[in-house]
């Protein structure tokens, strides 16, 4: 059933996909003339995360970036929406369907929520303005405990019998997929406890009341520094450059590359005027100098995609979460 | 020594006239923010971020400070005169603020709040100054466990020493829980009480909105009941006589000083707790230690210092985790979180190692800033307590467009408004039957805290309920809590049992 479910999807992806690269092509003859949109008012940027997290970090970044080089003559309202695993978020998008105020900062939740849970929503509809960057997962613990290496980790965890607690953000997100590929791949079961944001998170790690992390980097990163977490493995292709320590799974025999993408979208039906003008804003914005240093400091890998080609990397990476949400269990519907 | 060397190097900084000159401008302009419900959102912040780019960072981080700071001043104004909190901070001072304004002693009040906000700020930046550094730690030690037991311990500080009817005080409480769980689960991702598939449900009930509606409108609904047959104007006039015996009642008010700064300082320093308990516990406290606690709720000073100390120096304290473990706990100190971040400064546990002429720059500041705020906020209480003397027409109804207009500002959504006009409504009525508002709206603010971390201490300790009272300081405050929560039926059995007894007992426990 599920799979049916899957392959009609699949082949309406295509279709929609078909029918939106006609779109794409006028987008793109319509950039040439453009840049007679310009926002009239304050326009929003929503998150789909709590304060602290590494969506707010960067949305604050470029709400600065943006006001100091003069990218848009009117300010940035970053809001934070984070609720239900950023269905809040996603379903205040929906309702301000044609909204040309208001751009939305993603995450994987961006996929996996609509997927987990029937909110009203579907992302196929919404309006893709840019990928700015792709950011990268690694395991941490805390600096006090003994655990050096992947081996220690799961051992520790074998020995805790279940009761080892897994911090990271809502139930669903990102975190707790990495999680749940961690207990398939080592067949280990640990207690997933849910916070707000990344930010949170960290600070749990570090107090001591989770006993591990999957952070993204740039959350754990000012905790590496003073010395109070330890990174243990990479979720990613090739090591981190800002940890040329830290092996990743892969190296370490296991195939485990889990990244998220930050992306901003717009509301469905956002006027193509407005889409043209985020889009200039975004290519403009990866382009300073401050963009780029923080990327590197941060260990975000920044990889611009715009338009149909974000489109169509949005879908086929909602269709391979629908996969791992069902290898999971956690598939809603 | 070496700490006075750090302070004289920022005020070396903070002192320059470009910076006094932002400083100046921060606080009148975060003065008005803070007193102009729904104004203190995002959208006064974001934007005024421009002008930040216009100076060097570290003047750019002092103005932005500086509207952190008066925003904080301007909190109490609208809670005195209007009897409306603008922030969630502020709700305490309503309590007897808007009591002593109904009494015609709006201007005593206004200098009780803006003294008790110096005093807070000070002693907050005192302790900020000497003891950053090592307390650092104490706001990582708070996990959810310890989270839950200090909201438990804010909610029975006000349980305990509240209204008169301990029954009609939980039904509110209850009341507010159950309007604080309306929205999107944070755990399971589950909508819940949304009415159907409201959308403006998804969420949540805002502070803003309840507060605005029940206070904002309720209590214009009331006055025009209760002034039907013979109107009357406030009599609110302020003379230089006034101010002086204004200074000489808050000399009564030392001890509710002392202790709000140093609640105020401590609970604000934790993560996600901040200076709405602060600022209510400081009030419980300064009502039960009181030599006339029967005044509380009908206009006593104290219960005016109290919460304004203790707000002021919780958003110092709030200062802290923001700097070292990069968790803002407001869209002011996010918006500084953001400004941070543009200029290259990492919160984290290393900025004050790193960046140490940035931090004591920013400490040094709020000295400054606090000495701005107590003097623009004195010269303008003849002007906020003039404003009083509008006749009360037309002051209802200019309080009416305020109230929308601060409720749909934050989300622009109609949606937001209706459920105003609603709670406006509802809120008269229960004035009418004599239910407390406060409890309402105090768990509807503090309802979605305690929830979340009840939920998550329990999984994380697999269910077992014991973790609350295993873990040292969630179980200290546990106890308190117990204890505070006892306290009126101790005092009770006392009493019954030992009548001869019942008025020394009394005197020796005040």
């Amino acid at each position: 059933m599920l799979t049916k479910h899957l392959k009609t999807s699949a082949v309406l992806t295509g279709l929609t996909a078909g029918l939106s690269l006609g779109l794409a092509l006028n987008v793109g003859t319509a950039t040439a003339q453009a840049a007679d949109w310009e926002p009239n008012k304050p326009f929003e940027m929503v998150i789909m995360a709590g304060q602290g997290g590494g969506a707010d970090r960067l949305a604050r970044l470029f709400q600065s970036i943006i006001q100091k080089n003069d990218l848009s003559p009117m300010p940035v309202l970053p809001i934070n929406k984070g609720g239900g695993s950023g269905a809040e978020a996603l379903r205040y998008l929906q309702d301000n369907a044609g909204d040309a105020h208001k751009v939305m900062a993603t995450l994987n939740s961006y996929y996996t929520t609509p997927l987990r849970t029937d909110i009203g929503v579907d992302i196929e509809e919404f309006t893709p303005i840019a990928r700015m960057a792709v950011d990268t997962f690694v395991l941490w613990v805390n600096a006090d405990s003994d655990i050096a290496t992947l081996e220690d980790y799961v051992a520790a965890v074998k020995a805790a019998g279940g009761a080892w607690k897994m911090g990271g953000t809502g139930t669903g997100q990102e975190d707790s997929l990495v999680t749940a590929m961690l207990e398939t791949e080592f067949g280990i079961e640990m207690t997933y406890v849910p916070f707000a944001g990344g930010g949170t998170v960290a600070k749990n790690l570090v107090g001591g009341h989770v006993d591990s992390t999957v952070n993204n980097p740039s959350e754990q990163m000012a905790f590496w520094k003073a010395g109070k977490s330890r990174p243990i493995a990479a979720f990613t292709e090739e090591r981190i450059q800002v940890f040329p320590e830290v092996p990743t799974m892969r190296e370490l025999g296991h195939d485990l590359v889990y990244a998220m993408q930050r992306s901003f979208v717009g509301p469905p039906d956002m006027p193509v005027e407005a889409q043209i003008f985020y889009t200039d804003l975004f290519k403009a914005l990866s382009e300073t100098e401050e963009w780029q240093s923080y990327a590197a400091e941060q260990a975000l890998v920044s990889d611009l995609l715009t338009g149909e080609e974000l489109q169509a990397y949005l879908l086929a990476e909602r269709d391979l979460h629908a996969k791992l949400l069902e290898a999971m269990g956690e598939s809603g519907s | 020594m070496e700490i006075l060397q750090h302070l004289a190097d920022g005020f070396a900084l903070s002192l320059l006239p470009l910076n006094l000159a932002v400083l100046l401008l921060g606080v009148t302009v975060g003065l008005f923010i803070g007193a102009m419900p729904g104004l203190g959102s995002v959208n006064g912040v974001a934007i005024l971020l421009p002008i930040t780019f216009l100076v060097p960072p570290a003047s750019a981080i002092i103005f932005l400070a500086a509207i952190y700071y008066g925003a904080m001043y301007g909190g109490a104004i609208s809670s005195i005169l209007l009897g409306i909190p603008g922030a969630s901070t502020a709700v305490a001072t309503t309590f007897d603020g808007r009591p002593m304004a109904q009494k015609g002693q709006a201007g005593l009040a206004l200098i009780a709040a803006a003294v008790g906000s110096f005093v807070g700020g000070t002693v907050s930046v005192v302790l900020f100054t000497l003891f950053a550094a090592p307390l650092a730690d104490v706001a990582l030690a708070f996990g959810p466990a310890e989270e839950f037991a200090l909201v438990l311990l804010a909610f029975t500080t006000f349980l305990a020493l509240g209204g008169d009817d301990v029954f009609k005080t939980v039904l509110m409480i209850l009341l507010g829980l159950v309007l604080s769980t309306v929205g999107l689960d944070l755990i399971s991702g589950q909508p819940r009480l949304i009415f159907g598939d409201l959308p403006g449900f998804y969420s949540g009930i805002s502070f803003l909105v309840l507060a605005i509606g029940v206070y904002g409108i309720g209590e214009i609904l009331w006055t025009i009941e209760q002034t039907q047959h013979k109107p009357q104007v406030m009599p609110a006039r302020i003379r230089f006589s006034e101010l002086a015996a204004g200074f000489r009642a808050l000399g009564t008010s030392l001890k509710a000083m002392a202790s709000g700064s140093l609640l105020g300082y401590f609970v604000g320093m934790l993560p996600a707790a901040g200076a709405t308990p602060a600022s209510l516990m400081a009030y419980g406290v300064a009502k039960s230690t009181s030599r006339k606690p029967e005044q509380f709720g009908k206009g006593a000073v104290e219960g005016v210092v109290a919460p304004e100390t203790a707000n002021n120096a919780a958003s110092t304290g709030s200062l802290l985790p923001m700097l070292t473990l990069g968790i803002p706990g407001s869209p002011t100190t996010a918006l500084l979180l953001g400004g941070m971040v543009m200029w290259g400064l990492m919160p984290g546990p290393m900025l004050f190692i790193e960046q140490p002429e940035f931090v004591w720059g920013l400490i040094s500041s709020l000295y400054t800033a606090n000495l701005f705020a107590v003097a623009i906020n004195l010269a303008l209480i003849p002007l906020f307590v003039w404003s009083l003397r509008i006749p009360l027409p037309v002051l209802s109804a200019l309080v009416l467009v305020l109230c929308i207009v601060g409720g749909f500002t934050p989300n622009q959504k109609m949606h937001d408004v209706w459920l105003i006009a609603g709670f406006g409504i509802a809120g008269y009525l229960l004035h009418k039957l004599d239910y407390p508002l406060a409890p309402l709206v105090l768990a509807l603010v503090l309802g979605p805290l305690m929830e979340k971390s009840l939920r998550q201490a329990l999984i994380a300790a697999q269910g077992d309920v014991t973790t609350f009272v295993e873990r040292p300081i969630s179980a200290t405050f546990i106890a308190i809590a117990l204890l505070l929560f006892l306290l009126p039926l101790i005092r009770k059995l006392r009493r019954h049992l030992l009548p001869g007894r019942a008025a020394a007992s009394s005197r020796s426990s005040a």
